[in-house]
């Protein structure tokens, strides 16, 4: 193997480990769930991509022939991650949990726990489908 | 300088598991604890692809996948019996 590309491999995997600690640091440090959501599903999705680039190419390169499996776990994690998260989100704010004051969208929380449309929702008339 | 890459990676995985634990462990809610294994799966599969590249192997490639899926389907069990105390209706 070359020692440039030797190189980019070691600094694409270095990075995308970086990526999924920042992601692990951003659960434990930040102040509530809603907020917490945000470091696993975005700097971990990305570190794992970074992570499956470097095996790609090191697989490619010992098998002579292009290697293009681990894009299938790549594919899936970038597909599943936001979907878990919208769910995690969604079953907190039927649990009525309590956001922390400076968290965003604070005014969806209530009708989402009731399961009604939003009160600004002007499809939607006294509760009833149009 | 890959060998070294992947035993510095393989460091920083091994600290980002040990933060999840802490949140597995400390979460106030249910929904963290959720949350805190959802990361450590996908942890987990990063330290499997990296012990592969270690090897110079693509055998552990479906554990990898394998993990990546059951995964998925166990947050959304557990997400869903969250929100209607029930799995199968």
């Amino acid at each position: 193997m070359a020692t440039w590309l030797e190189g980019l491999i070691a600094l694409v995997l270095i990075i995308g480990g970086v990526f999924l600690l920042i992601g692990s640091i951003g659960l434990v440090r930040l102040p509530d769930l809603y907020t917490r959501l945000h470091g696993p599903t975005k700097a971990t999705t990305l570190g794992m991509a970074g992570l499956l680039l470097a095996s790609s190419v090191v697989s490619s390169i010992t098998q002579g022939s292009i290697s293009v499996h681990e894009w299938l776990i790549t594919l899936f994690l970038l597909i599943t991650a936001p979907v878990s998260a919208n769910m995690i989100a969604k079953t907190a704010m039927h649990h009525d949990l309590t956001p922390w004051k400076r968290t965003k969208g604070q005014e969806l929380v209530d009708p989402a726990s009731r399961q009604a449309p939003p009160s600004d929702h002007h499809s939607v008339k006294d509760g009833k489908l149009p | 300088m890959l060998t070294w890459a992947v035993i510095i990676v393989a460091i920083l995985i091994c600290i980002a598991l040990f933060l999840n634990l802490w949140r597995l462990v400390q979460g106030p809610s249910l929904q963290d604890r959720i949350l805190a294994l959802d990361t450590m799966y996908i942890n987990s599969i990063a330290l499997i692809i990296l012990y592969g590249i270690h090897m110079g192997t693509g055998l552990y490639f479906e554990a990898a996948l394998l993990i990546a899926m059951l995964g998925f389907v166990s947050t959304s069990a557990l997400c869903k019996y969250l929100l209607r105390g029930d799995l199968i209706e």
